[in-house]
């Protein structure tokens, strides 16, 4: 038998390329949480559930600012959405239509960081998190 | 062919030589590898743009100003910030067209981006389709891949026939 197509080869090859999947995948979407744990979180620390109405009513107002969350998002934001100054697709944001969409903690903070500060000037706070999360939770195409 | 015009075209086919990879350090090209940091997160607001666009001064200052990138927040921890530095600086551009740091450090303000861009009616940057010179894949269909040839354009969809003659120039 070729030395290159051992069975202990073709182990090692497929174990590798394996490990490549899993990092690729993890790269990809490190889906440490899903989007009802995230509600809960912010729904704990505003103490009281989040509201899909008011988290609608927060995501297509303009707080002040040139946009609202649906600028980029589109509204329902169940559909891919386009950066309001590039003109970038953006995933749509509701799991409904993307299941990746919410599944990493690190990013949820992160863009909620960044977004509200472009979107209302300032940080949000944790009723107005968990208002928005339990409507893109409850948005369907 | 009489000895000199023999001379004459190998001095010119090895002028040719020496100049190519002057050339091709000035090319926009995205190198094969880009930094999955760069590609997560700057590619999720805008293409990510080849690092040679820009030469490393400026990449530097916009590093320096992310809370503050060009009208929105683009924020990012330590770590990360650390990481893109370097392999910016390892991969921005060095030839002529990085020379000069743009104006504002903007791409789309560097003279090489004028210039090729001069015949592109302002009409034709406002279209929906297009939304914005920083908006690439519009036009540059290998855009996300580096390719930015002229013959490899598509038409953003709303241009007159009038606007498209930049197009077929």
């Amino acid at each position: 038998m070729n030395a290159r197509h051992t069975p202990h080869r073709l182990v090692r090859h497929g174990t590798a390329a394996l490990l490549a999947l899993t990092l690729l995948a993890s790269l990809a979407q490190a889906a440490d949480t899903t989007p009802a744990a995230q509600l809960e979180r912010f729904s704990q620390l505003a103490g009281r559930p989040g509201d899909a109405t008011r988290g609608q009513a927060f995501f297509t107002a303009r707080h002040g600012g040139e946009w609202s969350c649906s600028s980029c998002h589109g509204a329902p934001p169940t559909t891919a959405g386009r950066h309001a100054s590039t003109g970038k697709r953006i995933e749509p944001l509701a799991p409904a239509a993307n299941p990746g969409a919410l599944t990493d903690t690190a990013k949820v903070d992160k863009w909620f960081r960044r977004n509200c500060k472009d979107v209302a000037q300032r940080e949000c706070t944790a009723d107005e998190k968990a208002d928005v999360l339990a409507y893109l939770i409850k948005v369907t195409p | 062919m009489s000895p000199l015009p023999r001379m004459a075209s190998r001095v010119i086919a090895w002028a040719c030589l020496a100049i190519a990879p002057a050339w091709a350090d000035d090319r926009p090209s995205t190198p094969q590898r880009l930094h999955p940091a760069y590609v997560a997160e700057c590619a999720s607001c805008h293409l990510a743009y080849p690092p040679t666009m820009l030469p490393a001064a400026s990449w530097h200052r916009i590093l320096k100003g992310l809370d503050q990138h060009y009208g929105v927040d683009a924020s990012l921890d330590e770590a990360t910030v650390r990481q893109l530095s370097a392999w910016l600086s390892a991969n921005a551009g060095t030839g002529r067209r990085a020379a000069v740091a743009p104006p504002d450090d903007r791409i789309t303000r560097s003279n090489w981006f004028v210039r090729e861009h001069r015949d592109i009616p302002s009409a034709v940057w406002a279209l929906p389709s297009v939304k914005s010179a920083a908006h690439c894949p519009a036009c540059h269909r290998g855009a996300e891949q580096g390719r930015f040839d002229d013959n490899d354009l598509v038409r953003p969809p709303g241009l007159t026939p009038a606007q498209g003659r930049a197009w077929s120039d």
